[in-house]
């Protein structure tokens, strides 16, 4: 499908314009973060010059007002170690269903595919009322939480992946002497790495990202994650200041930036890996 | 028939799939059904509920604001299944030719969709605010106004998205189906129609589902963006469960029931658009 287009110079220069476009939203901001609160709701187009810069001033009140540093170090405490436990537990469990495949097997994967098409909404009251009761209402408890409404898609996922593992290679490790866990993780990780890599992205992009699970969850007098810290500034203090609020939103769209630049390609491996048709 | 290496790992268990296991039951199973019973009660608290049968669905489907929210999120999800994917594809299709800048375009297509929802509510906040400006007005305008800057902002969002599922289809179709159908004299436009589109049915399947349970279960961007000002107009389904639980005291109950509708017409969907679409798919 790689054909060839008449007028390449034209398509060139017309994506690069949709593109320019396309990024102008977030440029908007990076100009705004700059701008002193009064001239960012008159003059959002324009530069920040004379009066309207105000240098970083905004990432000052900012950062300071929603203890920002702290947030994103929730955040990376909250996604690193979910997705973790994600990927240990989750490819164990859909080697076990694969391999073993009796009823019980089978019935526990068919739970975990409902849980795919089952909305947060719906479980989101009693959720966050559970883990509050079993005092999970720390990152570290969250990591449980995600595991368990995460667990769906990463089974499926990774059911699939071990579905294409000749059995035969398990086997005669088995005659071999290897035990069951040294099988799993010195002869089934090593084949699973690439699907495992897609699986962590997929499951950072959410985790990273979201915001009603551990606003809900999360004691939010000690723990806030970097969703939880912008929307405080947006709501929490009667008069919204603009400035700071940008300049939080620069914030939180750099390191994604960086992490994006710095993977791409294992990026878009996960987002079609996540595409597999339930 | 249970395979040698079956019968040696079942035994473990304990180790492979309990931890999963208990967690799924803590995170998911344990709410999902106690939020199932919760519906038919009157509660503040999980453990002050009282069984008071259907009045929590009846009340539910009594609330205007929750009938507005469903044609709202519906009529959003129309137009953003059918704006996004269109989009989307012709971005493809354009994209899996050759001309100078197709890989720099593609991830710059798709850089929106690692920004979170709220932060993305507040990017177009100040985008559209700005633009509404010169008129004199805002987003909290009204209702409208929050609609389309919704479909505006949800397009950017997941239109990269999808243009990768779909680049991703197009460049797994078979070449010689194409070369054929060029060799008989048909032209481009006839190829993308007849051949290419009908080919690439599984892709579409893929993305129309995507597209229409994210429109459904959209939230943080709602939020952030309009908080369903002025006066609930831009509220889609999930925001107003959200705030029928968080912001009014007593009706926790309505909320679980709204909760429960939503997963039934969430669901629904999802089964009827899989057969339907899955069963218009071709073999090349």
């Amino acid at each position: 499908m790689s054909d060839k287009v008449k007028h390449p110079g034209l398509w060139t220069t017309f994506f690069t314009v949709v593109c320019l476009i396309w990024v102008f939203p977030i440029v908007l901001v990076f100009i705004n973060a700059f701008k002193d609160q009064t001239y960012i709701a008159l003059n959002t187009f324009s530069i920040p010059r004379g009066d309207a810069f105000v240098g970083f001033k905004n990432f000052e009140v900012g950062i300071e007002r929603t203890d920002f540093i702290a947030s994103i170090g929730w955040t990376v405490v909250t996604t690193v170690g979910s997705v973790l436990l994600i990927l240990v537990c989750t490819s164990m469990c859909a080697w076990w269903i694969v391999r073993v495949n009796n009823w019980a097997a089978k019935a526990l994967y068919s739970l975990f595919l409902f849980n795919m098409i089952v909305p947060f909404q719906m479980v989101m009251f009693t959720l966050s009322k559970f883990t509050d009761m079993l005092g999970f209402n720390t990152p570290w408890g969250l990591w449980l939480i995600y595991l368990g409404f995460g667990a769906g898609l990463a089974v499926f996922i990774f059911t699939g992946v071990v579905k294409g593992i000749p059995q035969e290679l398990e086997e005669s490790a088995m005659i071999d002497g290897a035990s069951v866990p040294g099988i799993f993780f010195r002869i089934v990780v090593p084949i699973m790495r690439p699907s495992i890599i897609s699986v962590a992205i997929l499951e950072t992009m959410w985790i990273w990202n979201d915001f009603l699970l551990p606003y809900l969850t999360l004691d939010l007098s000690n723990f806030k994650t970097m969703p939880i810290a912008v929307q405080y500034l947006k709501s929490g203090y009667g008069a919204v200041d603009m400035g700071a609020l940008m300049a939080c939103l620069v914030l939180a769209i750099i390191p994604v930036i960086l992490f994006y630049l710095l993977c791409q390609k294992y990026i878009i491996k996960g987002v079609l890996t996540g595409a597999v048709k339930g | 028939m249970i395979s040698m290496a079956g019968k040696a790992i079942r035994k473990w268990w304990a180790l492979f799939s309990l931890p999963t296991f208990v967690a799924f039951i803590i995170g998911f199973l344990v709410p999902f059904i106690t939020g199932i019973y919760l519906s038919f009660c009157r509660f503040t608290t999980v453990t002050d509920s009282k069984f008071i049968g259907l009045a929590n669905y009846v009340e539910a489907l009594k609330d205007p604001d929750f009938w507005h929210a469903l044609r709202f999120s519906t009529a959003f999800t129309v137009i953003i299944v059918i704006f996004v994917n269109i989009v989307s594809f012709a971005i493809a299709y354009m994209l899996t030719k050759t001309f100078r800048g197709v890989t720099i375009f593609r991830s710059v297509f798709f850089m929106p969709n690692l920004i979170g929802g709220i932060v993305l509510g507040y990017i177009w906040m100040l985008l559209l605010n700005g633009i509404l400006a010169h008129w004199g007005r805002s987003l909290s305008f009204s209702g409208v106004y929050g609609f389309w800057g919704l479909v505006a902002l949800y397009s950017w969002q997941q239109i990269g998205y999808m243009m990768i599922i779909y680049i991703a289809g197009m460049q797994s179709l078979p070449s010689d189906v194409m070369e054929a159908a060029a060799v008989d004299g048909a032209n481009s436009r006839q190829v993308l129609f007849h051949v290419t589109i009908p080919l690439m049915m599984p892709s579409i399947t893929v993305c129309t589902f995507l597209t229409m349970t994210n429109g459904f279960k959209m939230f943080d961007q709602n939020l952030a963006l309009t908080n369903g000002a002025p006066a609930n107009t831009s509220e889609g389904m999930a925001l107003n469960i959200y705030r029928t639980f968080y912001g009014r005291a007593g009706f926790e109950g309505v909320g679980q029931a709204k909760a429960v509708i939503f997963f039934i017409i969430v669901a629904v969907l999802a089964l009827i658009q899989n057969r339907l679409t899955t069963s218009r798919e071709v073999e090349a």
